[in-house]
């Protein structure tokens, strides 16, 4: 039963670490950008979340309907006037932009809100620890909400791209840029909506990592680590490879914990290099939602 | 030494549709387009034809705003269009065929065409008359764009193109790399085109082609354009001449040469 319950954990946790993803998955899938400010912009998120229910009084969730919006224009505005730019100068200048970003939010966190370690669990009060048991069985609420949030995240960002004109600018624009403009499509418009949206889903991400743990301005690069690596579990560009690489991770994780609890990290990234040598380099290596 | 432009024009057509003026271009240190004029009328078929490396391609791309141009203007009807991007002047009519055709891979043909549909420019063209104009399309909305032919690619090529509907289309290259009864099926499609009124500039390896198809044709050699002329007042042979850069190719002789025909 321990190891069903551990499975449980790792498909929860899996569930936040495919939240984590997703934008990172969408960034490259559009704009072949390595957003290594990822896991940072989802600690902003969370601290954003945090400053709100301190300032407001309000719970997680709704000072989620503000922190999403508001980082959906971070988002744009980082691609207007950052990214941008440098995608003019090849593909190391992105990364290089987001590498130099990840240390400046680290640092602007720091300074604005100390190095303290934070929670978001105090706002939802015996919410985040509750449970449902079935026999010997605990399913953890806030697990299956984390969940539930990323599959409805992924569903909605494929009815996104699938059914929506902007979506299929996005498409196209992912598969050849170039020619994207020359019938008409802005392409960007196309990539700052594209960072917007990305940016959006680290808010979120940010705020159930923060209502599963603690968190400080220091905690982004491991998040950083674990969506890149449910990214390439996953297979690059496939959202639904994305939600079962998530899955792969944590379950590994919390299988790796069973053992001891210092394996948790290491039996992630066996499986994460298992993945990179294997000859196929993905669980659905099909490119079929973003790019 | 150069021809008035638009000689030996329609007359009744008046003003121009595009308008090019000392366009120049170039990649990093080469210069692959040298100052270019080039004036097309409204509704004419203009052929471009020059060896490979002669800068048809660059000339094009850099008139659809995808290449920097170094200097000079470009003038899409009454509209100067030289500040614009390449997605602004799509949306004012202005499109391009890139070579290679250049699809959406992994988009459905009908995909392929919701995309140019998008841009906002209505007008006689949708999917209903672009596959009215390609019938070989009729059966292959619902099929990704890689798994076409050669030919039904390029057919979806330009059909994505008109649905931008544009007052000026650009084709770049569109019988390479397609078997002969490919580029017949093509050119079948553009010469129905042609009564739509839509004016054509056209960059066509087979002078045979460009000779039988166009109203006009110009020859680029190393950057420069060298000879203009109405297709009816070139010989074959004063444009291949000219496309290699052969003696003599600077200037418009009235009548056909006086060498002999092989």
């Amino acid at each position: 039963m321990t190891v069903v319950n551990s499975v449980l954990q790792g498909l929860t946790l899996g569930g936040l670490y495919a939240l984590f993803a997703c934008g990172l998955s969408l960034m490259f899938g559009v704009m072949r950008i390595i957003n290594l400010a990822h896991g940072d912009l989802a600690v902003l998120g969370a601290f954003l979340v945090w400053w709100t229910t301190q300032q407001f009084g309000v719970n997680p969730f709704v000072a989620l309907l503000v922190v999403v919006p508001l980082m959906f224009a971070v988002g744009y505005a980082l691609q207007r006037t950052i990214l941008q730019r440098c995608l003019a100068g090849g593909p190391y200048v992105p990364l290089l932009a987001t590498f130099g970003l990840a240390i400046v939010l680290q640092n602007a966190l720091l300074q604005t809100f100390s190095p303290d370690v934070r929670s978001l669990a105090p706002g939802i009060g015996g919410f985040a620890t509750a449970s449902w048991r079935l026999g010997s069985l605990s399913v953890p609420v806030l697990g299956v909400l984390v969940l539930a949030a990323a599959v409805a995240v992924l569903a909605g960002l494929q009815l996104f791209l699938r059914r929506t004109t902007l979506g299929l600018q996005m498409r196209a624009t992912a598969q050849d840029a170039d020619t994207a403009q020359l019938v008409g499509v802005d392409s960007r418009r196309v990539y700052a909506l594209a960072t917007a949206v990305a940016v959006a889903t680290t808010a979120l991400a940010g705020a159930f990592f923060g209502l599963r743990s603690t968190f400080d301005p220091s905690s982004g690069p491991a998040q950083l680590i674990f969506g890149f690596e449910a990214v390439v579990i996953g297979g690059f560009g496939s959202l639904w490879g994305t939600l079962a690489g998530g899955m792969v991770l944590g379950v590994a994780q919390a299988l790796g914990a069973l053992i001891d609890p210092q394996y948790a990290l290491v039996a992630g990234h066996l499986v994460f290099l298992a993945v990179l040598a294997s000859p196929r380099g993905g669980l659905l290596a099909m490119r079929t939602a973003t790019a | 030494m150069t021809t008035p432009v638009g000689a030996g024009l329609d007359t009744t057509r008046t003003g121009t549709a595009l308008t090019v003026s000392r366009l120049t271009a170039g990649h990093g240190l080469l210069t692959a387009v040298h100052p270019v004029d080039l004036h097309v009328a409204p509704g004419e078929v203009l052929a471009l034809v020059g060896a490979n490396g002669a800068g048809k391609t660059t000339l094009l791309r850099t008139i659809a705003g995808i290449h920097p141009a170094r200097d000079g203007s470009v003038r899409l009807g009454d509209t100067d269009v030289t500040p614009l991007s390449a997605h602004r002047r799509a949306r004012l009519g202005l499109a391009l065929v890139p070579e290679g055709r250049r699809l959406f891979p992994e988009l459905t043909v009908a995909e392929n065409l919701a995309v140019a549909a998008s841009s906002g420019r209505r007008g006689r063209w949708d999917v209903a008359t672009v596959v009215a104009a390609f019938p070989q399309l009729r059966d292959l909305l619902s099929r990704p764009a890689n798994r076409l032919s050669g030919g039904q690619q390029q057919a979806v090529a330009i059909g994505r193109a008109l649905m931008t509907n544009p007052s000026v289309l650009m084709l770049d290259e569109v019988s390479l790399g397609l078997s002969p009864a490919a580029v017949d099926l093509v050119y079948a499609s553009l010469t129905t085109l042609r009564t739509s009124g839509v004016t054509v500039v056209l960059v066509e390896q087979d002078l045979a082609r460009a000779l039988e198809f166009a109203d006009r044709v110009v020859c680029m050699l190393e950057g420069r354009l060298v000879l203009e002329g109405t297709s009816g007042d070139l010989t074959r042979d004063q444009v291949t001449a000219a496309y290699f850069g052969l003696a003599g190719t600077r200037s418009i002789p009235a009548a056909g040469p006086p060498q002999e025909q092989p």
